[in-house]
Parts: structure tokens; sequence; C-alpha cells
């Protein structure tokens, strides 16, 4: 039932009135008042609670079940991280107050921005992007300030591997660049012989991720930075899978020149059934000047014994930025729980979470080859996640990877990422995270082992699936072509 | 270790099942050259309890001010029940509904975001949102030099009347797509678009003309004449309006004749605590002839196999993860959490809560500007209505007076010297929302006189 359907004519939900100030002053021209009353639901705070309550007990969460969706990092989002966020000092400042009524807020942004300096290897770091692909955006419009900077103005192109991020083509079209597609070999690596093909005075850059979104490290890093560089290009990291080698190795000592990180994956602040998310940029001194604005910059301590004190950097400050991409200064409610979720880790805790996110992710793909389901790089040694594919099971007993996932979900858990990376068919993307435990894991194989033999057995089963859930499956073509977007216009 | 459940048994058990000696062997594929080395400063992690104090003392730092800006991020009311709701684990920890069957709370609830917005704002179809108003601006703008296929400019007209750090986002955002902004002045005396800066002539090609309601300065554009205006020259009408407002004010949808076609904000208002300016919530709509154009999650109603109605992403094909260089935008994530606040709070609020915070905002920002422009030397600038934020002169500079009052801790307005040095350093941008009492507006004056009183430092 939807809100609307509840809503009764005249119902007013008291509580929330505003009391009318009695100062009438009526200036509003009436050709631009409203004329009809804004159509809204009509209910009663209980209403609304129980509503609303309800609706959320339809989703699945990390909160309520596994979550191995690949690529996304569906980790424990820590309760500390929201409530020590959600403080009437931090809730209640408004953006354009004075840096002096804002320093508690400023010290955590900065600190957040040394830590990730620290840990990716870079030199300056700008936390405003407000999603990841907003950071990706800002990486390649420095990259291009960079050669624009210097009169390059024949580099038109930026390279993108064919088993990238549908975010990272988008992002360099945006920045005005054409987009070529590197592609991968069998083990998972870029073709660098392909690369050295293409390579040339029109390349910008190149946009990778690594490890890939195979879910296998890059072993030929080294070499791609050196041949880029030598080209006069520059290369920007896709953090979406920073979360495998955090405190192992370094983006910025694999060459690349600017990072985008996203805090709602590695830095478990929550999806929120979407966003928002945060997308900070951090960038070797090459690209610094570039990094869009604003950032914090901390004012040491006088010779008279004034406190140390935090303050903005803005236009003035930084000349050749690449500008603002949001209103204010990005996401700062989720920038603090990033930062309380990196203090409660600390430096050990970081290369932890490395630790026990690769291991979850080789137990997991370990149990599953066992289990009789096959690897798209069995060769390989996970990261922190890795890809099945059951291109035979769907050849042999018809039943797609899709149904596989609809079927995970009356056994509990939400599936993981189904149809990408696009280069694999019938392939599912798994990622444990590190903060699942054996058990989970374990249930997880045991699961897939299940509908693999109902598969043989009563395919229409899987097939069908969900049965258990608040809904059987949609009707997507229905919806695209019968489209029912605003119940108040059905 | 914090939110790692691994018992040491358990974690050899899983090594042996994997046939690796220790968790570095999982490693092996890194190069040696590439290992980190230990960190220059390394750092021993919080427990909850430190982390806990540190956070309160730094929280408690930027507490207990009062706050009479504006500018774009508005402090009203917010429902208990619009938090406690909205960080239900269920909704907080959830992800992008990509497995409709298992996200229908969230599906439907965004279904009912839409429903309302595009009723507040008496549109056709809103989207599932985008970041923040200003990114949604620059999103609109793209959407219009798609959208509009007589126009072969790429031409936008952009009055200064609109929020200049909005501006200046969607340069930094469409620059690199041949897109060109041309600013349209503004009435000096008036403080809205001046009708005089718009020499259209015919055959002139502009793609679009943006249109605020209100203004930055607070005032009330001729929303009717423009929309007409742009339509006769074969522009389309973009909208960039707060929501709040909106329960007052005439609607985009029934501008002029035929309606904005576009319409964008910032959607913080509507339940959404000011969090030092995010994370806010971009609202898009447009009419139904446009919906393809537009970027974003959109979520439609539809049926399941047994014909039971449920909720599903859509039209997905206009998206980056499908269509990739060819995408509508590379928006991936949208602002699940803070559209789930204002749809909780829209339902709470009511179509005449929402009305009544507006006209107490109305008319308390005019008790506001009774109030200063009383105090010797303080007058109001622009002749125009104004919804609940006004530009007030001082004799003194305002970035000064502004410094001053930090020591009262009020937040006195924004300076506009920076980004409107026609009008001078005195010029002062003030707000004042339904939660403004009586006696805050008497402290904030009384704090004026005092501070316009002290001389010259």
């Amino acid at each position: 039932m939807l809100i609307f359907e509840r809503s009764e004519p005249g119902r007013e939900n008291r509580a929330q009135r505003i009391v009318d100030s009695g100062y009438s002053l009526d200036t509003i021209p009436e050709s631009l008042k409203r004329r009809a009353e804004v159509q809204l639901p009509e209910v009663s705070e209980l209403q609304a609670v129980r509503h609303y309550t309800r609706l959320s007990q339809k989703n699945f969460s990390i909160d309520t079940n596994f979550y191995p969706l690949g690529s996304c990092t569906m980790k424990y989002n820590p309760r500390s991280s929201n409530t020590l966020a959600m403080q009437s000092g931090f809730l209640n400042r408004h953006p354009a107050s004075d840096a002096a009524l804002g320093q508690g807020v400023m010290a955590c942004l900065y600190e957040l921005q040394e830590m990730l300096q620290q840990v990716t290897g870079m030199e300056a770091a700008s936390l405003t992007p407000a999603a990841g692909a907003q950071g990706e955006f800002a990486g390649v419009a420095m990259i291009r300030a960079y050669h624009d900077a210097r009169d390059d103005d024949d580099r038109n192109e930026i390279l993108v591997p064919d088993a990238a991020h549908g975010t990272n083509p988008a992002s360099a079209v945006m920045c005005g660049y054409k987009v070529r597609e590197i592609p991968t070999n069998d083990s998972g690596d870029v073709d660098v012989a392909a690369l050295r093909e293409v390579v040339g005075p029109q390349t910008a850059g190149i946009m990778l991720t690594n490890p890939s979104t195979l879910g296998v490290f890059e072993r030929r890093i080294e070499e791609i930075a050196d041949i880029m560089h030598k080209a006069g290009g520059l290369l920007y990291y896709d953090g979406a899978n920073l979360n495998a080698i955090l405190g192992k190795t370094r983006p910025g000592d694999m060459g690349f020149d600017v990072i985008h990180i996203n805090v709602h994956k590695t830095f478990s602040t929550p999806h929120g059934g979407g966003g928002p998310g945060a997308g900070p940029v951090v960038a070797n001194s090459r690209l610094a000047p570039y990094l869009p604005i604003p950032m914090v910059k901390k004012i040491d301590a006088d010779s008279s014994g004034q406190a140390a004190e935090y303050g903005w950097m803005d236009e003035n400050d930084c000349p050749e930025s690449i500008g603002r991409l949001s209103a204010w200064s990005g996401n700062v409610g989720i920038l603090l729980r990033a930062y309380v979720y990196a203090k409660m880790l600390g430096t050990d805790g970081m290369e932890r979470v490395a630790d026990y996110s690769v291991l979850n992710a080789n137990y997991l793909m370990k149990k599953m080859e066992q289990a009789g389901f096959s690897l798209a790089i069995p060769e390989r040694r996970a990261t922190h996640e890795f890809i099945v594919t059951l291109k035979r099971e769907a050849k042999e007993l018809g039943v797609s990877a899709m149904d596989f996932a609809k079927r995970l979900l009356d056994y509990g858990h939400h599936a993981p990422t189904t149809y990408f990376p696009l280069l694999v068919p019938e392939c599912l993307l798994i990622e444990p995270t590190e903060t699942e435990d054996k058990e989970t894991l374990d249930a997880f194989v045991d699961a897939m082992v299940q509908i693999l033999q109902e598969a043989k057995d009563s395919p229409d089963q899987v097939k069908g699936a969900p049965w258990t859930l608040p809904v059987r499956r949609l009707d997507d073509v229905r919806a695209a072509r019968e489209l029912d977007l605003n119940w108040y216009k059905q | 270790m914090p939110f790692i459940p691994h018992t040491q048994s358990e974690t050899a058990s899983m090594l042996n099942a994997i046939g690796a000696q220790q968790i570095d062997d999982l490693f092996e594929e890194i190069p040696q050259s590439l290992r980190a080395d230990s960190p220059a400063n390394p750092q021993d992690g919080m427990g909850e309890m430190e982390i806990g104090q540190l956070m309160r003392e730094r929280a408690a730092a930027d507490d207990g001010v009062l706050c009479f800006a504006g500018g774009g991020a508005y402090q009203h009311h917010i429902p208990a029940a619009v938090w406690e709701l909205a960080t239900r684990g269920e909704f907080y920890t959830a992800y992008t509904p990509y497995q409709a069957e298992a996200s229908q709370g969230t599906l439907q609830m965004l279904y009912e975001y839409q429903s309302m917005v595009s009723s507040l704002m008496a549109m056709d179809v809103s989207n599932a949102s985008l970041y923040d108003g200003a990114s949604a601006l620059a999103e609109a703008v793209l959407m219009a030099v798609r959208a509009n296929r007589r126009s072969k400019s790429k031409r936008i007209l952009m009055p200064k009347t609109v929020n200049p750090t909005y501006r200046k986002v969607v340069h930094t955002l469409v620059r690199h797509q041949g897109i060109e902004l041309v600013e349209l002045d503004y009435d000096i005396e008036k403080g809205v678009v001046d009708p005089g800066s718009l020499n259209i002539e015919e055959g002139d090609d502009y793609t679009a003309l943006v249109i605020p309601l209100p203004g930055y300065f607070g005032t009330l554009e001729d929303v009717h004449g423009l929309t007409d205006m742009a339509h006769k020259h074969g522009m389309l009408v973009i909208g960039c309006v707060n929501p709040v407002a909106i329960a007052l004010l005439s609607p985009p949808g029934e501008w002029g004749e035929k309606g904005a076609d576009i319409v964008c904000g910032e959607g913080q208002p509507l339940g959404i605590p000011l969090s030092s300016g995010g994370p806010f919530l971009g609202f898009l709509c447009s009419t139904k002839a446009l919906v393809r154009q537009l970027p974003g999650r959109l979520i439609g109603q539809t049926r399941d196999l047994e014909d039971h109605p449920g909720f599903a992403l859509t039209l997905q094909a206009r998206e980056q993860h499908i269509r990739r260089s060819k995408a509508t935008s590379n928006i991936c994530t949208n602002q699940g959490l803070m559209v789930t606040a204002a749809t909780i709070f829209m339902s709470l609020m009511g179509g005449s809560g929402l009305k009544q915070m507006a006209s107490g905002s109305h008319q308390n920002s005019h008790k506001l500007a009774d109030r200063l422009t009383a105090v010797d030397g303080v007058t109001q600038n622009f002749t125009s209505p104004f919804f609940h934020e006004l530009v007030i002169n001082l004799p003194k500079p305002a970035d000064e007076v502004l410094a001053a009052l930090v020591w009262q801790d009020i937040v006195g307005g924004i300076a506009l010297a920076e980004n409107y040095p026609e009008l001078g350093e005195n010029a002062l941008l003030v707000c004042a929302t339904e939660l403004r009492s009586d006696s805050d507006i008497e402290r904030f004056t009384v704090a004026l006189e005092a501070v316009l009183a002290e001389e010259g430092e």
C-alpha cells in the first residue's frame, strides 16, 4: 500500500504544526502565489511511522543479510560512526559560518585528508566530490587541466580497459574526451602489447582500477605507468577496490597521479539505499594544484602562542583548481563517519581490512570451486572479490546467473553482482568483505550448492525465484513500456 | 580487531582450506617493489569510548550557534520521526536497489518521493535525486542541451540572480562540452532579472533560460513573463527553486502559459540538517515529453509474475552502467538516504504543514527586515518582494560585522561583496526561517546594534 492510499482529506498531523507568528505581512503578488493547495499525503504521525517502518522491513540490508555484492564493499557500517556524526554541533553548523565556528568539524576533515594521503601515498587531498562518479570526473578534469596548462592541446583520448566500471567512460566523456577501450587478457591483466600500440601523442591518460574489476591484481602496473608517463599521459586510479590493498600497497607508489576513494566502500560509510556517498580525490605533486576546492588547511600556531586553527582553501589559494563541484564543501556528514571509522582502525587496522577481506574472498573462492562451481580466472589469487561463471550451468540446465541470484534471495542472502564485468558470461562477482564470519561464508556456499541441486532436479524452482519475498520477479519490460513514475499522474 | 570477527583458529582453518601458510601469502601477486613500508606515523586505533570522547568535544566546539544565514542552506524544523526512521538499519545499510525483489522498501519510498516532488512542483515526473542543488542545475543544463533539438547554439541564459556558487559548479561540470553560459544582469534597484538586459532578437539562438525562484537575493522573479518570453524564442525553461517556497509560490509547472520544462533545486530544506553543507539532495523534474533525457535513477511501478504491484528501476538504458560513454550522465549513486528523510518529512508535514512552514519563514524574515532596518544606518537593498531572505546594507563592511558577531555565537548572514562587487562591501544577505523566534531576532538586532556602535578598529 502506498502512503497516498492511507491519506484522508482534512487529516492533519497537528504535532508538526508551525505556529503562525501573527506577523501577517502579505507582500507576495497575487500572480506569484500558488493557486491550488499542495497535494501531499494527509496522514497521522503514527500512520507515517508505521508505513515507513514496514517499508524498511521490505529491504535486504547489511544489518539484516549477508550482502556479497561485488565491487560495492558492503561491510558493516559501525553505529558509532552514525551516532558521533549526528551530534547537534555538526548537524546545525551552517556551511557559510565563519571558520572560527567550525574548528571541530574542520579538525576532523583536515585529519581525514592526511590519513587518505598517507594510505594512498599521495601529496594532497580534496574531500569535496559527492560520490565516486564525481571523484572520477574530478580526477579526469585534473588531468585535462594539467595538459591544458602546458598547452598540450592535442591530447583528446582517455584509455579505459574493457572491464572498467561504466562510470569511467561516462566521466571521461563529461570531460570532453574520446574513450578508447583497451583489451584485457585471459588472466585478467591489461593487454600491455595492445596498450603500447594505442598510446601516443593523443593520449591524455588512462583510467584503471587495481585490483581490477576482475578481482585480480594488475601485476604489470609499473610497466603500464612507465608506458603512460613516457608518452606524456597520466594515470587515474579508480578507488572502487581499495579495500583489497589498504595498507599493503599504495596507488602513489604504483605510479598513479590521481585517485578517488569511495568512502562508502573502503571507509564503511552507509550506502543508504543508493547514496549519499563521498569520493575524495587525492593527487601527487604533479596534479595537486588542480584539486577541486574547497579544501581544509592548517594554520600553524604562531609565535604569539595562538592555537593552531583550520581554514578553507578556496579560489584565492588554489588559482589552478578545476573549481567547485558542489554548492559547499561536499558530503561533510559522510566524511565525518569515514573519519570515525578510520580513527577506530588506526594504521594497523587499515592493513587488517586488506588482510581479512582478502582472506575471506580466497576462502570463499576455494569453497565455491570445491563445490563444483567454475571460476572465471582459476589460476589467480583472489583479491577482495572473485568471479564465478555459470556459463556451463546456463547451457546445460537452462538456469542463468540471474536465476541463481534471485533464488539466493529466498535463502536470505543478497545476490552477488550479476553480469558485471561484461567480459565474463553468466557471471557472479562475489565480495564477502572482512566483517563477515566463517559461518556466514559457509552458509552461502551451502545455499549455492542447494540451488545447483535444485537447478538439476526442479529448475522451475530456480527460474521462478524468488518465492518468499514481498514480490515475485518483476516485469521490467512493462515498467519501461507503461511508464508509471508518479502516483498523482497514473 | 575492530569489526573483524575471526578467531585465531578460524583464521588458521581458513588458511588451511586455501592452502596458504599465512595471510600475507595471499598478497604474493603484488610485486615486492610495490609492497608498502610501515607507515611513517603509525596511529593506534581508538576504541568507541575514546573516539566518542574526541568527537563529543569537537561537536561541542561547533555547537550553540544562532544562525541567520541562508544562501541555499536553510535551518528548518525537522520532526523527530524523520531521522529515527531514516537511520533504521534496513534503510541506512541497504544498497542501490538493483535486486528489486529484495529492495521493495527503498524502491517504493523512492517512487513516493518522485510523486511528492512532482506534485509539489506541478511537474509530470521527477528522478530519484542527484547530489545537491548545484550539481542538479548542471545536470538540468546538460539535459536542456540534449532535449532542445531546435537549438544549435548550446548557449544558456544564466541570470546573476542564480546562486553564484551554483553558477561556478555548473561552469566546472559543463565547460568541457562546448556549452556557453551567458550571464543576464539584474536590476540594481529591484534585485531581479533586468528585462532590459534581454535584448533577444528574431533569429537569436539560445538553448535555455534558467529562472530562479526565489533568486539568490531572496527576491521573487517575474516567472510568468520570463517563461513566456523564453518559450517564444524557442528556449527551454529551467526552474531552479526552493521547495519550501513553492508551497506558497507559483509552482514551476504553472509558470506562464506552458510551464517550465525542467525544474531543479536543493532539497535540503525538506528535513535535512545543515551539516556544514552536505550531504544534501538535488531534485530534478521534467515534463513527460523529456523523460528519456532525465539523468539519474528513475523508479517505475510495475507488476510481478502474479500480477501484484511492485517497483523497479526503469529506463536504465539512459544510464552509465548500460550505455557507458553514451550515457545521459556519469551519475551512479544518488542521495538515497536523504531522499528517505525528505519523503518521510513530506508525509509528516503534509501540504498544509509545508505551507505553514513557508508562511512562517516568510513572516519571520519580514519581522527580521523590520527590526534590522530600524537599526541606525541599516537599509534594505532591493524593492522587490522577497520570500524568506533579503539583502541589507550596513554602515560598515559586512565581513567585519560578521567577524564581530562570531564572538557572540551568531552567524549574521552572508557577505555579498566577493560575488557581487557592485553591491559594495557593506551588503549582507540575511535569512529567518520559521525557527527564528522573536527573542532570536531580538538577540541578533541588539548584537548588531552593539557591533555597529563600536568605533572602527
